[in-house]
């Protein structure tokens, strides 16, 4: 019987029954669920690396090794990735190789919406994009036997749409690929110039080899319907088009790099109007176009955010939803924020107070950013605060290096944060780093990372010890404090500012969404004879503290209370006291 | 609901609310049924405290995974504000479930804007079909608050005129043992709530 799966179980999926061997990733929203259910599979290696590009250097390691392998990340991840990824494609593979790239248009949880389709060009690969579970499982299977036919890392391009929805799949058997011979072979593997030169040549053959296959794949078909209008799609974009216009013709790209021109060509010039619907960026209609053909495309449709099927209706159409139901009063937004007992929470308080100049990070605690404790100036990408903080100083000086933070996480600081921490010792920065070490990769799911001390599986492993990193590069003043502790904290935070050296402050507290974060077993109440209204515990953004408007006084929720306790230490009144749960 | 057209199901609240065990549960109920099946989730950073919806659409051949505005059968909302929110997904004659739970979004709590108090009353007095059900205390009742999303299953259940044995059925495998029986209560209430609505 079939099964309803998400995308991401269906790759999963795919790969095992396609005899996928090793599977290497770093956990990143959309893609992560990919390795946790991959990992879950009978004689399978899977692991967390500690970031994209050591994670595609493992894939190529396991490919060149014989193996059949997956690599997944999200769509920044490949940035992170890229430099293994390019001479990959020169190289080549040895068990093929699969590198499943999952976009996030409408940035549901990004710092950007970038089409990684460019990549495919840009890398010279083999790309296919799936349009529902089904699809994701079977050209998995098609991209491991492609990858070894020729010669060429995969990449399978899905959005948050795909890897988070689910659909039927009809499962199969897990066939058993042995491993392929690993002969020496440095004219393959060895990308001196003087190799490199012959793989490229053998790369542009390839690439002439693929557009030839992708002609006659079964991944592209033409659904013949009314010839007036003629749409060209991909992805998960397909499903919107069958949705709303059910009779037009359609041209269904399963291969979106390299393109099956003459099938282009065939599918144009059997309509009066050409269209292509693709999410994000024009990577098809301008290849199109550049062959004469007349189409359109983002003359019509949105570069910008996720598509959706009303999207298509009013924009090819032009059908525009009907207001039926109308509300007397605005809606106000939600916007996502700390968990109750997050021990963010009180980093920022502490930031925020301190009116510090804060280079921010990518993890749960970027929403630091956001109100009512908006203590955060910038956030780039993985790992970017502490060079930010360094190069603000270079700019500014070091007086103003005495009112400025990095702060970032733990996992994210393993990722790519280290090489900025000894670019300030080695620079003579004297920046201070808050390490916000909360044990897990919270905003992600919770995955574990190399100083949380456990593998993927589950396995204990040696932990990466963060004072003893941080001391071996260089930085002498290292402390440890409880972020939840905010005098504690805050004296820290005073004295490594005043101090013309790099320090690093670890902020240790476990996500209070893990087993580890062990919560007290009491919660808070307002002692409503001492509370004047004076909104300051309010202030500190919990779920569990709300505001009574007419009685001016504010209240815990017992049933969000985790009594984490840390409302009480900004209560100037003292009224806030604890009752054992 | 007509066999042959999809049937969209709605299901909002606020992340953290396990608005995604509900829809995952009636899918597999539905796919037991021999239809069609197409479930949207939202992971990621919406999750923390953040607006949630999780569609579910089913029929002979399902298409989008998501649900067009003005097209849903039902919605079902674990928070009052969040039934406000997603309104406009809801067909003329669909059916709003609203749950009576209030949680303040942090404009809110921070004073910037007000909780339209009494939204639910305004949303069932514009809404034809729909109902106000109180399903976190009859969860507490069952022995865990944290059971407001089975009672909601059992009242959508009953909406959406479902075999119980196959609902309870997708129950047991979806739950860790020690908490099956309060969830399987929690369940039946649900479903005898919606005969007093």
């Amino acid at each position: 019987m079939k099964k309803l799966m998400i995308g991401n179980e269906a790759i999963a999926r795919g790969a095992y029954e396609a005899g996928a061997k090793v599977a290497t990733a770093y956990p990143g929203t959309p893609s992560t669920e990919i390795l946790e259910i991959f990992s879950r599979y009978e004689g399978v290696y899977a692991e967390w690396a500690p970031n994209e590009k050591v994670a595609l250097e493992v894939g190529c390691g396991a490919s060149m090794g014989g193996a059949r392998t997956l690599v997944a990340m999200k769509h920044v991840g490949v940035n992170v990735a890229a430099d293994p990824l390019f001479t990959f494609s020169y190289t080549g593979v040895n068990g093929g190789m699969v590198l499943v790239s999952a976009d996030d248009p409408g940035m549901f949880s990004s710092q950007n919406e970038q089409d990684n389709r460019g990549y495919g060009r840009f890398a010279k690969l083999l790309v296919l994009e799936p349009s529902d579970s089904q699809e994701a499982r079977d050209f998995v299977k098609e991209a491991f036997e492609l990858s070894e036919r020729f010669n060429t890392p995969v990449m399978l391009r899905i959005t948050t749409r795909l890897a988070h929805s689910q659909s039927l799949v009809e499962e199969g058997e897990r066939v058993d690929i042995p491993l392929k011979p690993y002969e020496k072979n440095p004219a393959k593997y060895v990308m001196l110039p003087g190799f490199a030169r012959l793989r490229h040549v053998e790369v542009e053959k390839r690439m002439a080899a693929l557009a030839e296959y992708v002609e006659n794949s079964s991944m592209n078909r033409i659904e013949w319907g009314d010839r007036k209008v003629g749409i060209i799609t991909s992805g998960i974009p397909y499903q919107y088009v069958k949705e709303v216009m059910s009779e037009a013709s359609v041209l269904k790209l399963g291969t979106v790099n390299p393109l099956p021109e003459n099938l282009i060509r065939e599918f144009a010039a059997g309509v009066d109007k050409l269209i292509v619907v693709e999410e994000l960026e024009p990577v098809i209609e301008e290849q199109v176009k550049s062959w004469g053909i007349d189409v359109q495309g983002k003359d019509i449709l949105p570069c910008i955010s996720e598509f959706t099927p009303e999207l298509l209706e009013e924009k090819l159409l032009g059908q525009a939803v009907e207001e039926v139901f109308t509300l007397s009063t605005p809606i106000p937004p939600r916007p996502p924020l700390f968990c109750p007992g997050c021990p963010h929470r009180g980093v920022f308080y502490v930031l925020k107070r301190m009116r510090l100049t804060v280079c921010g990070d990518i993890g749960c605690y970027t929403l630091g950013a956001l109100n009512p404790l908006a203590a955060m100036d910038s956030c780039i990408c993985m790992g970017a605060s502490i060079g930010t903080a360094l190069g603000i100083e270079k700019a500014r000086g070091e007086e103003f290096a005495r009112k400025t933070v990095a702060v970032i996480g733990d996992s994210t600081f393993v990722h790519s944060g280290i090489t900025g921490l000894i670019d300030v010792v080695y620079n003579q920065g004297t920046s201070t780093v808050i390490i916000l070490d909360n044990g897990t990769t919270a905003m992600t799911g919770h995955q574990e990372h190399p100083a949380t001390g456990r593998t993927l599986s589950g396995n204990d492993t040696i932990r990466l010890d963060l004072e003893q990193v941080c001391r071996a590069v260089g930085v002498n003043r290292v402390r440890t404090v409880d972020p939840l502790n905010l005098e504690e904290l805050r004296t820290a935070v005073e004295e490594e500012l005043a101090v013309g050296e790099p320090s690093v402050i670890i902020a240790r507290r476990p996500c209070a969404l893990i087993p580890q974060a062990d919560l007290e077993k009491k919660t808070y109440y307002v002692d409503t004879d001492k509370c004047k209204g004076c909104k300051l515990c309010v202030k500190i953004g919990c779920t569990g503290i709300y505001w009574e408007e007419e009685e001016k006084l504010a209240y815990i929720n017992p049933n969000l209370c985790v009594g984490c306790g840390l409302c009480p230490q900004v209560c100037k009144l003292d009224a806030i006291l604890a009752r054992e749960a | 609901m007509s066999k042959q057209a999809t049937t969209n199901i709605l299901i909002v609240g606020v992340g953290g609310q396990g608005t995604l065990l509900t829809s995952r549960v009636i899918a597999r109920v539905v796919v037991e049924l021999g239809h069609d099946v197409k479930v949207s989730e939202v992971h990621g950073m919406a999750q923390r405290g953040g607006s949630v919806v999780s569609q579910v659409r089913f029929g002979p051949r399902v298409y989008s995974p998501i649900i067009k505005e003005g097209d849903a059968d039902v919605i079902l909302a674990f928070e009052k504000l969040e039934a406000a929110r997603w309104l406009h997904y809801l067909k003329p004659d669909g059916t709003l479930i609203i749950n009576d739970e209030r949680v303040d979004p942090l404009p809110v709590m921070s004073g910037e804007a007000e909780y339209p108090e009494d939204i639910d009353q305004e949303l069932v007095s514009i809404v034809p079909r729909s109902t106000v059900v109180n399903a976190t205390e009859i969860a507490a009742e069952c022995g865990s608050s944290r059971a407001a999303n089975i009672v909601l299953v059992g009242v959508l259940s009953r909406a959406m005129d479902l075999e119980p044995a196959l609902v309870e059925q997708a129950i047991r495998e979806m739950l860790p043992e020690r908490v099956l029986d309060i969830n399987l209560k929690a369940f039946q209430r649900g479903r005898e709530l919606y005969d007093t609505l």
